[in-house]
């Protein structure tokens, strides 16, 4: 009892009246003790069991197996494998392809200044950091890059992850918790789909890019809201959406989503994973490609896989927001830090960003070149419909679906890569939250020139007859 | 779980004692004085009995009534935590049971030595009392001190982000030991690393950079079998991989995201671990978190360690599973969940369990245990479970031929189901793997959210990982492999034993490279950290809530590539400032002989 006595000594400091907490306590206790009690005498019917009739329904349980058979063929078996270096061109099965398939818009992959220092790197830091940020793995070319990001951004904070999924998946349910309402287009990739999922908030999805019904939804929440003032009270309100939708290559009409969530008070999280790098005069993303300040959007999200041609992802925003996330994003205090020598690939690629904008400004007029080329090929608008907006650098091609035109993507694909030309159908899995329709997902790199666009519709029309 | 990796620190009590031993470091430790000087009498501006400015969340009295009921929501949480405690107090540690034989066949038996001293009562209920002090002062201080923080702006009218209680702990709590941990370093993690000096001028709120580098003993990081290297033919191969595949694939698995240099790690891969098949990823963490949803589901039954990583944790509560967790490496407790289980059924429904996984690691990163495989097979078999085993600490630093746990207890890699491990630790490079038979890895490949989404890994990364496995397996047509795989055995049985002589408090097997140590109190960690790295130690310390609140621990992982000489130094240090901090708890009686190093006596016949 002494030890108890110890343990209630703060309380007395807090409470006048030390009897009354010190009742509440003891029927606390007393409570307790009559739970365990109370448990342990609970005549419970199953629990009843014989040791011999416990043994024979152990015996009779049989488990489903492990996993169920795999199909016998399948994307996943390393089919194409490539070989060598990834930049304009790739090699595919041994066969030299012109790339439209990785996602390696700027091109940077082929930059020889960013393999030399990644060189360096090696040679100074070795390649693993062997320890999560907290246990000495911040290497210092980490919080070089993490400043540089900030000051790219011009928002006060960011945080490297090691891997551009696990950003993503880690920074929503670092905010989002139970009871949060998150409002989501139902496009977004499946990064935030799983980040969702962790987060255990309640989830109201919108029709893609739909402003009205959006606004119908958070019309909706204001309704319950001012049914249950208390409970709106402790409701955090969240909006996810993407710069460039993955799934769809549209951009999305950040203008009017803005109005809306300072309207409903939501806090507006972006995934830039695509947009980074490829949006706006300097390439910061969609908010500077619509001239938004960019203190209006919380937090941005961003793979370094994309655009920045290296590994890992970044969350940047202000401290307020960001820096809850070196104690709270999962995939953040608990892995590895990202390698050094991906970092300093990394930073190299924004020394390129930031010092050559031009480059921007040539991978928008590919996209938009490659846009019109595709439209006007009457070919393959017969047979696909073209999804995307024309400045994003990956445009997905969708079968129309009217009847004798229907033909295997794969066969398509296999045909393009016979005639030198790369390109992959997009990759889903068919536990996402609305079903995707198969589409062949083509992305755009700067470094290709006229002549590759009209020799890739060549092929592609080539292909489909 | 959220506030991961944090401990606290400073009772007034043992101000005086850390100011001795940080004495000249960081000028933290004045911060420790100025709280206690608080509570007295306070020279500081603000002490007018109002509350600060900064609380702009309305009247006074709203203020004090919201910090008010954290600080007792923290308490009864206390309260809890300090029952559990004493209930599981008199458990006694699990005596070595004879293992259920299959079809005869008996396994090959290895007493498992593993130890988890308890100490003293009075530590105990000193550590709760330095809590308590610890949290008033805390709370006292909130009132005079403006924390130094960002202040959301332009977000007038928005329900507030964060929890009250999480930026008090993290404020008034954790900032008090936020130096023992990210500190910086410039250098190869390998046995010496290089931090980065910093200051805080300001107790804890921001850090500044002395510009000073200091080269330190490397007790922190897990490069198990000493791989993390800037000049080593794992570095030239990287190199040489670099320059001819790039260091990015900017694609996934199932799009355009694999070369051979995928296929080739993989299949070494299964070959070095004794299985089928196996796949890789580029993370660890989302190896585990992106791949256990597609092994169980609704209608599963998970069967996990409470010590469990984070990974797993978040892997199965989004498979949508049903988690049941058992005490720690007790197969007892497991035994009983596993009848339980199968006996009872569903919840609400009582169907029959789909299937019932158990999910284990090799080696504990926090405790220093190893899972006792042979008696988990042997559950796992005779009620028809699966078993999941993350090998992330275990897989190079633990067997005779460093391929893991099953290699360390002899078992048949058969009857492990699932194999997971990471290449950031012994391998010294990043990224995880899902091994197995090739029905599994098939469906993996399939259905795995990180080789559908996920970029894939990048070469120079999996070329490390190939060159150190094959120097590990002897393929490079020299020994030096098993000569780290001894050196990493002899260091870490001469670093257990020379701390179990010295009379300090280890947890964890005999067996295993990561060696936490005790100090019960959370003034403790901070102190021994500073004071450890003001002797050119690094180390890092764990405390509540990544421990439980009693167990705040210093945590030291051994490398193939530290030295005996190394070690010694480290040692000696140890005991200097376990003699000052009063570390010493152990109630066991102390080995009389010397330690002598790599002595053989103890060594398995299989080494
Ligand atoms: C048991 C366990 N699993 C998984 C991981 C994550 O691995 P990585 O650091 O490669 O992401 C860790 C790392 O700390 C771990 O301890």
């Amino acid at each position: 009892m002494t030890a108890m006595s110890f343990v209630f000594i703060p309380f007395t400091f807090i409470f006048n009246d030390v009897a009354s907490i010190y009742v509440y306590l003891q029927i606390m206790l007393a409570l307790l003790i009559l739970w365990i009690i109370f448990k342990k005498k609970d005549p419970n019917g199953k629990c009843k069991l014989t040791q011999e009739e416990e043994a024979e329904l152990i015996s009779k349980w049989q488990p489903f197996p492990l996993v169920k058979p795999a199909p016998k063929s399948h994307r996943g078996y390393d089919k194409r494998v490539t070989e060598g270096k990834i930049g304009k061109y790739i090699n595919v099965n041994g066969i030299n392809c012109l790339n439209l398939s990785s996602h390696d818009f700027l091109g940077l992959n082929e930059e020889k200044i960013i393999e030399s220092s990644a060189i360096e790197s090696i040679r100074k830091y070795g390649i693993g950091s062997c320890g999560p940020r907290g246990f000495f793995g911040t290497v210092d070319v980490h919080l070089e890059l993490e400043e540089r990001l900030a000051k790219f951004m011009d928002l006060e904070e960011a945080v490297v992850y090691a891997y551009g999924f696990s950003t993503i998946s880690s920074a929503i349910p670092a905010y989002a918790k139970r009871g949060d309402v998150i409002f989501v287009d139902e496009e977004v990739n499946f990064a935030i789909q799983k980040g969702l999922d962790a987060s255990r908030s309640e989830i109201k999805y919108f029709k893609h890019n739909d402003m009205k019904d959006l606004e119908e939804l958070l019309l909706k929440q204001a309704q319950l809201d001012s049914k249950n003032t208390k409970k709106a009270a402790r409701t955090r309100r969240f909006l996810v959406i993407e710069g460039i939708y993955m799934k769809t290559g549209r951009l999305c009409n950040l203008p009017e989503l803005v109005s809306l969530s300072k309207k409903y008070k939501l806090r507006i999280f972006v995934d830039e994973s695509i947009s980074f790098g490829t949006l706006g005069k300097n390439g910061k993303g969609v908010t500077e490609h619509f001239n938004i300040p960019v203190t209006d959007v919380d937090l941005i999200m961003t793979s370094l896989e994309m655009a920045a041609a290296s590994v890992g992802g970044f969350c940047v925003g202000s401290s307020f927001i960001v820096e809850h996330q070196r104690l709270s994003g999962l995939g953040y205090c608990f892995s590895a830090s990202l390698p050094p020598l991906l970092t300093t690939a990394a930073i190299k690629a924004l020394d390129i960003l930031e010092n050559r904008h031009e480059l921007i400004d040539e991978l928008q007029n590919v996209c938009c070149t490659f846009h019109q080329y595709l439209l006007k090929s009457d070919i393959i608008m017969n047979c696909f419909t073209l999804i995307g907006d024309d400045i994003s650098p990956i445009k997905h091609l969708r079968l129309r679906n009217n009847g004798n035109n229907v033909q295997d993507l794969g066969s398509i694909i296999s045909k393009c890569e016979h005639m030198n030309l790369a390109i992959t159908d997009t990759a889903y899995l068919d536990i996402e939250k609305k079903t995707p329709i198969p589409s062949i997902k083509l992305a755009i790199n700067r470094l290709l020139t006229n002549d590759d666009l009209i020799r890739v519709i060549n092929i592609l029309e080539k292909a489909v007859c | 779980m959220t506030l991961n990796n944090i401990s606290s620190n400073e009772t007034a009590k043992n101000i005086k004692i850390k100011k001795r031993i940080t004495n000249g470091i960081i000028n933290e430790d004045k911060n420790g004085l100025s709280n206690c000087e608080t509570a007295k009498s306070c020279p500081k501006p603000i002490l007018n009995g109002t509350v600060p400015k900064n609380k702009k969340e309305g009247s006074s009295k709203v203020a004090l009534f919201t910090a008010m009921k954290t600080y007792v929501k923290f308490h009864i949480l206390m309260f809890l935590d300090y029952i559990n405690q004493i209930f599981s107090r008199k458990v006694v540690p699990e005596k070595q049971r004879k293992l259920p034989t299959q079809n005869g066949t008996a396994h090959n038996v290895k007493v498992s030595k593993e130890s988890f001293e308890q100490p003293a009562l009075h530590t105990a209920l000193m550590t709760y009392l330095g809590f308590y002090i610890l949290m008033f002062l805390g709370y006292i201080n909130q009132f005079f001190f403006a924390p130094k923080v960002a202040r959301e702006k332009n977000r007038e009218g928005y329900v507030p982000l964060y929890d009250n209680f999480e930026k008090f702990y993290l404020w008034y709590v954790y900032r008090r030991v936020r130096d023992c941990w990210n500190r910086p370093i410039t250098s190869v993690p390998g046995a010496m690393v290089t931090v980065k000096e910093r200051v805080t001028p300001d107790y804890g709120w921001t850090f500044v950079f002395t510009g000073r580098e200091i080269p330190s003993l490397n007790l922190g990081s897990y490069n198990y079998l000493g791989f993390a290297e800037s000049h080593s033919k794992c570095a030239d191969d990287s190199i040489d991989t670099l320059h001819k595949y790039g260091w990015a694939t900017c694609s996934s698995r199932h799009e355009l995201g694999t070369n051979n240099l995928h296929v080739e790690l993989e299949q070494l891969t299964a070959r070095f671990l004794g299985v089928e098949a196996a796949i890789t990823f580029g993370m660890g963490f989302a190896t585990n978190s992106l791949n256990l949803p597609t092994l169980v589901s609704d209608g599963c039954l998970v069967m996990s360690d409470e010590k469990n990583h984070a990974s797993l944790i978040l892997g199965l509560r989004l498979s949508g599973a049903l988690i049941r967790v058992f005490k720690h490496n007790n197969m007892k407790h497991l035994e009983k969940l596993l009848r339980e289980a199968i006996v009872n059924g569903q919840p609400k429904t009582g169907k029959p369990w789909e299937k019932i996984l158990i999910v284990v690691e090799g080696v504990y990163s926090m405790e220093g245990s190893i899972v006792k495989l042979p008696e988990v097979i042997a559950l796992k078999k005779m009620y028809k479970a699966y078993l999941y085993v993350d090998e992330a600490h275990s897989i190079g630093a633990l067997g005779p031929h460093g391929r893991g746990v099953v290699d360390y207890w002899g078992c048949d890699p058969q009857d492990i189901d699932v194999f997971m491990g990471t290449f950031t630790k012994s391998f010294g490079s990043a990224g995880g793997y899902i091994a197995g038979s090739k029905e599994l890895i098939d469906h993996i490949r399939v259905h795995s959210h990180a080789a559908c989404y996920a970029s894939s890994m990048s070469p120079p990364v999996a070329q490390q990982i190939i060159t150190s496995m094959k120097i590990i397996m002897g393929e490079d047509g020299t020994n030096e492999g098993i000569n780290r795989i001894r050196q990493l055995k002899h260091n870490t049985r001469y670093f257990r034993k020379r701390l179990h002589q010295m009379g300090v408090i280890i947890y964890g097997n005999e067996d295993s490279p990561v060696v936490p140590l005790l100090v019960y109190l959370f003034s403790k960690i901070g102190g021994v950290v500073r004071g450890l790295a003001a002797r050119k130690i690094a180390t890092v310390g764990v405390g509540f809530p990544a421990t439980p609140l009693m167990e705040g621990r210093i945590r030291f992982c051994l490398s193939a590539a530290h030295t005996k000489e190394q070690l010694d130094y480290a040692l000696e240090q140890i005991d200097d400032i376990a003699n000052e901090l009063g570390l010493k708890y152990s109630q066991k009686p102390r080995c009389p002989r010397p330690i002598i190093y790599g002595s053989d006596d103890d060594l398995d016949a299989t080494d």
